[in-house]
């Protein structure tokens, strides 16, 4: 975990860069997670202090999201699409084939911390799916092979 | 040698940027100077990763190209295996009557030259020699509605909010395209941002409005990408900023990031969610029109909406307005996804009927079994049987067969499909996505979940239930959330009903 002095020091940085914004909030919430990973809870009250809101307003903004992480994830984030789309060719098949090649559930990260595993409702890849996104990078026509494949090369 | 291959993130999802780095690769090798641009996707997702190169009669076409096609690229291109013709002359760009999307694929999207050599600004340059009201009567004339989904008269809410008295105005772009099968605002913006920006800006001038806020979805991180870029050039070259042009009043756009939630694409929770709060529906009245971001008169229009205003402006109302039938005027950008054969983004006039599309255009399933359902209209739209397929497609005419045309995908599923396990996926997905604002959302997709599981288990008790529960969520929710999940629920039982068969037949 990062000590809050150092969280305190950049959050006061990210939270300078969006002075004048209009709605900052989210803007600030994917700065921060972009620095760290994730959005460590020591942020929260410096980002209310700032904006003129109470910690829990922070709290409600940061939970409604599916984006944002309390925790780091793993060092690999692989997402599948779960939308009809994706489902019409295959797609439970291959989120099954995922799950129990890795040993998790959805949202969950293995034990050795090296992955993980989210659902994600539509990419916009719906001509060639089923669509994945791991660590940011976009695959079309996803079957199990290539989960297999997309797993191996991972470090 | 000029070489097109896109940055659309379908073709980048297929491999197009390991081809693009093996073009790179043997144009040294072979010491040939290769212009590779990057352009937008031509719509033809099947055929991805396809480069076209030019030549003197014109753009050909090559794909889908593995990393083993790259070499033969700078060889005799006729004997290519990959080889597709002229790409003007293939069957799929020939159909089509390209308004919107007459860019998209044409163009380096970051060019402003090549955007101006392609007809771009020519609106906006129309729009700064109207006054306000002769602006919106032009949108009103058009015909154009709402192509997120509502199909409200864009006119008429661009004219509410220009009449509105107030000392600040915005223009939203709605960028949450979180609908399964719908990808044309992503391709729209990964392919001709500078349509969008034209678009807005002409918003900005018939409304009124100084600041234009673009709300795109985190999952599309290349739109994001090539939109800020286009904004920053738009700023520097003087499209933005200031003075439109040079010659109007002031107009900037500032690009914003969702974060992963499905309610915002509904207009009053994204503007909760811009103004950095819960993305929480909010109740209307009062609209946004009036009372929009920050309580100010607000125009929120899709993608689509917005990009086709250049357009209407270059050509007049009267040109776009001719294609369409009934109320439905225009061209509206069919995307086509799913188990299909060809996949892809088609823009044609309203009125084809849906087996033209699915049987003609799609050219069936990509697994070559039988076409069971088509959901129209994404999570939230109706799943039609082959015995609708005579539906043309129009606003008016799939609401009068139980459905919702939305934003214009089309996901078609073969005969493996299991409808009671796609009625309770609407359900799930609604519990998920809820804002929880009100109870018919938030309490009837738990319970929905619930009930179809009860069906599933052979109870038969449970199907008036569910279709009370419909009922319930269609009359009693804030938004199209609650209120449209009905649409593939109720469709699934009502054209499907074997499916919610199964355990009791097992059984007996």
């Amino acid at each position: 975990m990062l000590d809050s002095v150092e969280v305190t020091s950049r959050v006061g940085e990210i939270l300078n860069a969006h002075k004048g914004m209009e709605g900052p909030l989210l803007p600030i919430l994917h700065a921060i997670q972009a620095e760290f990973g994730y959005v460590p809870q020591d942020a929260l009250p410096i980002i209310a202090q700032d904006l003129n809101l109470s910690r829990a307003e922070v709290h409600g903004v940061m939970s409604f999201y599916h984006d944002f992480r309390e925790n780091p994830a793993g060092n690999h984030v692989l997402k599948l699409c779960r939308a009809e789309s994706c489902k019409s060719m295959g797609a439970d098949r291959v989120a099954a084939h995922a799950q129990k090649a890795l040993g998790i559930e959805w949202h969950e990260t293995t034990k050795d911390g090296k992955v993980t595993l989210e659902p994600v409702f539509c990419l916009g890849l719906c001509a060639c799916g089923p669509a994945a996104i791991v660590d940011g990078k976009l695959v079309g026509r996803v079957d199990e092979a290539r989960i297999d494949a997309i797993l191996g090369g991972l470090k | 040698m000029k070489i097109y291959l896109p940055l659309d993130s379908a073709a980048v999802a297929l491999g197009a940027d390991e081809i693009a780095a093996a073009i790179h690769t043997h144009a040294r090798a072979k010491g040939v100077t290769v212009d590779l641009v990057r352009n937008g996707s031509r719509g033809m997702v099947w055929l991805e990763p396809m480069a076209e190169v030019e030549t003197a009669a014109g753009r050909v076409a090559f794909g889908p190209l593995t990393l083993s096609d790259v070499p033969a690229l700078f060889g005799d291109l006729a004997a290519h295996p990959k080889a597709l013709g002229l790409t003007d002359d293939l069957p799929w760009m020939k159909a089509q009557t390209r308004l919107t999307f007459a860019r998209v694929g044409v163009i380096d999207p970051l060019s402003l030259a090549d955007y101006k050599a392609h007809g771009g600004l020519t609106g906006l340059t129309r729009a700064l020699g109207m006054d306000k009201a002769a602006m919106v009567a032009e949108v009103t004339n058009s015909g154009l509605r709402g192509r997120g989904g509502a199909g409200f008269p864009t006119g008429i809410k661009w004219k509410t909010v220009s009449e509105a008295q107030a000392d600040r105005k915005y223009i939203v772009c709605n960028a949450d395209e979180g609908d399964s099968a719908t990808f044309a605002d992503r391709m729209l913006m990964e392919g001709d941002p500078f349509t969008l920006i034209e678009g807005m800006a002409i918003a900005g001038l018939a409304c009124g409005a100084t600041k234009g806020f673009v709300y795109i979805r985190s999952e599309y991180p290349v739109a994001i990408t090539v939109m800020q870029e286009a904004v920053r050039i738009a700023q520097a070259e003087g499209v933005l900023g200031a003075s439109v042009l040079g010659a109007g009043p002031a107009f900037d756009i500032e690009i914003r990031v969702g974060a992963g939630a499905y309610v915002c694409g509904e207009e009053t929770s994204l503007l909760n969610s811009l103004e950095g709060k819960r993305g929480i529906v909010r109740a209307k009245p009062p609209l946004p029109a009036l009372e929009g971001f920050m309580a100010k008169p607000t125009v929120v229009n899709n993608v689509i909406s917005l990009a086709s205003v250049p357009v209407i402006f270059e050509k007049g109302a009267e040109h776009y307005k001719n294609f369409g039938l009934g109320r439905s005027r225009g061209t509206i950008p069919l995307q086509i996804a799913g188990n299909v054969k060809h996949g892809g983004l088609y823009e044609i006039a309203f009125g084809l009927t849906l087996g033209e599309i699915v049987d003609k255009i799609a050219g069936g399933t990509a697994s070559g079994r039988p076409v069971k359902a088509v959901q129209v209209g994404g999570p939230l739209g109706a799943y039609f049987p082959r015995s609708l397929f005579d539906t043309p497609f129009g606003y008016e005419e799939f609401a009068g067969k139980d459905g919702l045309i939305g934003h214009a995908g089309l996901t078609v599923f073969d005969d493996s499909a299991d409808m009671l396990g796609m009625a309770r996926f609407a359900m799930e997905f609604c519990a998920i996505e809820s804002c929880g604002k009100c109870t018919p959302c938030r309490i009837g997709a738990v319970r929905g979940v619930e009930t179809l599981d009860r069906i599933a288990r052979g109870d038969d008790a449970a199907k008036p239930l569910l279709t009370d529960l419909c009922n319930t969520m269609k009359s009693g929710s804030l938004c199209a959330l609650g209120g449209f999940t009905p649409y593939p629920v109720m469709s699934a039982l009502t054209h499907f009903p074997d499916d919610f068969n199964t355990m009791k037949e097992a059984a007996e």
